[in-house]
């Protein structure tokens, strides 16, 4: 089956893979939130991060965009190693991520947070801003039509001159997925996406992952709605007070019983 | 919004290229040089807070350098005040430059605390460092700025100067704002973690919109000290501080050209304030102006958070958005607007009035 040749693959072609980490740790004082965790997503790939709440996923998804510092460990993005990186740079190697708790821009309108997202794939500075040279001015437009290719894609267009906290919640998750889309990442993070959304919703979201991942985009999902994990990711990582209790694909982490144990049986809903 | 701007500021420049044959008055039109150099102040901190999103109060240091560089460059050293100008600006770009990097690790409360520190440093060398700056006792004999033989001697050219200048800061700020780094300004102020994470420089850029503050507020200070010609340090303190603040949050929290209505307002209301309350109050002195300011930093912050005039204008746009958001709503609801893929060219055609 191909479960274990999947399982060999990832011991022996790490090099392949375009995230790659290795060995991560994080301390709060005196918690430790990451320990020892190593995983690694390959392009194309869906990969699934899941665990109880606290486990430390949302600790890993601010360890891989700089967000934090590593307090041990090693993050390798494309083959190069990343984790001494600013987030923004980070973001310009092409990792964008969605949030948990949801940041968007309450004081811009839709296209603009959308627009923001094109930051690192255009140039101009604040002297041909300021003087509004026509380079200024073409790229504006050029960032204009790429942020509404964005807003077409997760079907926000009519709304694009709204100011951004007038959207409903669902909405405003679409937008992040859409800004972070502008960003032409290699990588996306997406971190409960799902949280919060109608059952149909949640049905269109993951359609959109498909559609992004078609794109050639690699995903990094965390989750909590199984339905939609168990569903769409090749691979699963299970966290458990910051350390890995299971990998594997969908079907090997429903059966197993550590899992079963530390997660399932834990969320009794 | 390019074609509302240029409407904006022809009228502007309309309003202000009458208003001295308005006011025809000296003490008028000195009134309205003062505003127009407290409008470069106010442009200023509007990017920095208004946009940005970080707090300064210590503005009215960046305005004692360039006041006193071009004094010290001018009187002592016989510069030619063009180029001591020049060489104010630069130096105090240098000088929010340098301390930039340490200020913008602060956040909030702590970043307010410490621009606070420095405006209280600036002066306090102001008064102390007497070799240079005079002390106490003042600097004295600035020149006034000629240009090509063309003296501006007369309140009513200087007034021009000033304006010309102030308009000129104006432009280069609307442009800033309605830029890719006006938009990644916005973006800080938003969320800055998601700022970052979109591949903005949240550093480079609050400390490259403090250092354009910053010469905004050199300029307006070397514009001073040629005005007046002499230069104590009173003037750069504190107090000015919270004005330029007040100027900020009435008119310019989320607007440039209302922080020019802000110098207006709060240096109309400093003027009248000044006059009025020793008459009503016998003894009362310079101390009830920052009380009142004081007032009205807090009852504004409290109710209209985004500032006075915009926040006045937001109150009446949500009230009419909230009207058609209703009706949108509901056709929505019907054509299930999250899953359908309305047609791009409906926003394209947005971009002619953006
Ligand atoms: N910035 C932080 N400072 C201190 N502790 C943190 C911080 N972020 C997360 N933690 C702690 O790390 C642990 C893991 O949290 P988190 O990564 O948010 O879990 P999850 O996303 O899996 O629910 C928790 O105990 C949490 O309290
Ligand atoms: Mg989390």
């Amino acid at each position: 089956m191909a479960v274990s040749t999947t399982d060999m693959d990832r011991e022996t072609e790490a090099g392949s893979a375009l995230l790659d980490a290795r060995s991560l740790r994080k301390d709060f004082g005196g918690i430790v939130a990451v320990d020892s965790f190593s995983f690694s997503v390959r392009p194309g790939q869906i990969v699934a991060i899941i665990g109880p709440n606290g486990a430390g996923k949302t600790t890993v998804f601010n360890l891989v965009t700089g967000v934090h510092p590593l307090t041990a460990g090693e993050i390798h993005f494309g083959g190069q190693r990343i984790d001494a990186l600013k987030p923004y740079q980070i973001a310009e190697k092409g990792i964008s991520r969605t949030f948990q708790n949801l940041q968007i821009f309450g004081n811009m309108t839709v296209v603009e947070n959308v627009m923001v997202g094109r930051h690192s794939r255009s140039k101009v500075g604040i002297l041909s801003g300021a003087l509004s040279l026509p380079s200024s001015r073409s790229e504006e437009k050029r960032i204009y039509y790429a942020a509404m290719e964005m807003l077409d894609m997760v079907g926000l267009v009519s709304r694009a001159k709204q100011p951004a906290s007038a959207l409903p919640f669902g909405s405003q998750r679409l937008l992040e997925l859409a800004r972070a889309l502008a960003n032409e990442p290699k990588l996306l993070l997406l971190d409960e996406p799902a949280a919060g959304l109608a059952s149909q919703e949640t049905r269109n979201l993951e359609r959109l992952i498909y559609r992004i991942r078609d794109g050639g985009v690699s995903i990094l999902l965390v989750e909590h709605d199984m339905e939609l994990v168990m569903g769409i990711a090749d691979w699963v990582f299970v966290l458990d007070y910051g350390k890995l209790i299971a990998a594997g694909t969908p079907r090997d982490i429903q059966a197993n019983e550590k899992v079963i144990a530390a997660y399932l049986g834990d969320e009794t809903d | 919004m390019r074609h509302q701007n240029r409407i904006i500021l022809s009228a502007l420049f309309v309003v202000i290229g009458v208003l001295p044959f308005v006011f025809t008055s000296s003490y008028h039109i000195s009134v309205m040089i003062f505003i127009g150099i407290h409008a470069m102040l106010a442009i200023g901190l509007c990017l920095l807070m208004g946009y940005a999103g970080q707090v300064s109060l210590g503005h009215a240091a960046f305005f004692g350098l360039g006041a006193y560089a071009s004094g010290i460059l001018t009187a002592s050293y016989h510069v030619d005040p063009w180029l001591a100008m020049g060489l104010a600006a630069i130096f105090t770009g240098l000088v929010a430059f340098i301390i930039g990097k340490p200020l913008f690790r602060l956040k909030g409360n702590n970043l307010a605390m410490g621009t606070l520190g420095f405006g209280i440093i600036v002066y306090i060398m102001l008064v102390e460092m007497t070799d240079l700056t005079g002390g106490p006792s003042g600097l004295r004999g600035v020149p006034s700025l000629s240009i090509f033989g063309f003296t501006f001697d007369k309140d009513i050219k200087y007034f021009y100067l000033v304006w010309a200048l102030a308009l000129l800061f104006l432009i280069l700020s609307l442009n800033i704002v309605n830029s890719r780094v006006g938009r990644a300004l916005r973006s800080i102020h938003g969320s800055e973690i998601a700022a970052e994470m979109l591949g903005v420089d949240t550093n480079k850029y609050k400390i490259q919109i403090l250092i354009v503050s910053a010469v905004y507020a050199s300029v307006a200070g070397s514009l001073y000290a040629h005005y007046v010609t002499f230069l104590s340090p009173p003037p750069f303190g504190f107090k000015l501080s919270i004005e330029v603040l007040v100027m900020v949050v009435i008119g310019g929290l989320s607007s440039v050209y209302g922080a020019i209505f802000g110098a207006a307002a709060t240096t109309l209301l400093s003027e009248t304030l000044r006059g009025t309350v020793p008459k009503l109050l016998s003894g009362a002195g310079g101390e009830y102006e920052i009380v009142v300011f004081g007032v009205i930093l807090m009852v504004v912050m409290i109710f209209m958070p985004t500032g006075l005039t915009s926040g006045t204008l937001n109150l009446v746009r949500r009230w009419r958005q909230e009207k058609a958001l209703r009706v949108e709503t509901r056709e929505a609801e019907d054509g299930n607007a999250v899953t359908g893929v309305p047609r791009v060219p409906e926003g394209r055609t947005a971009i002619e009035d953006n």
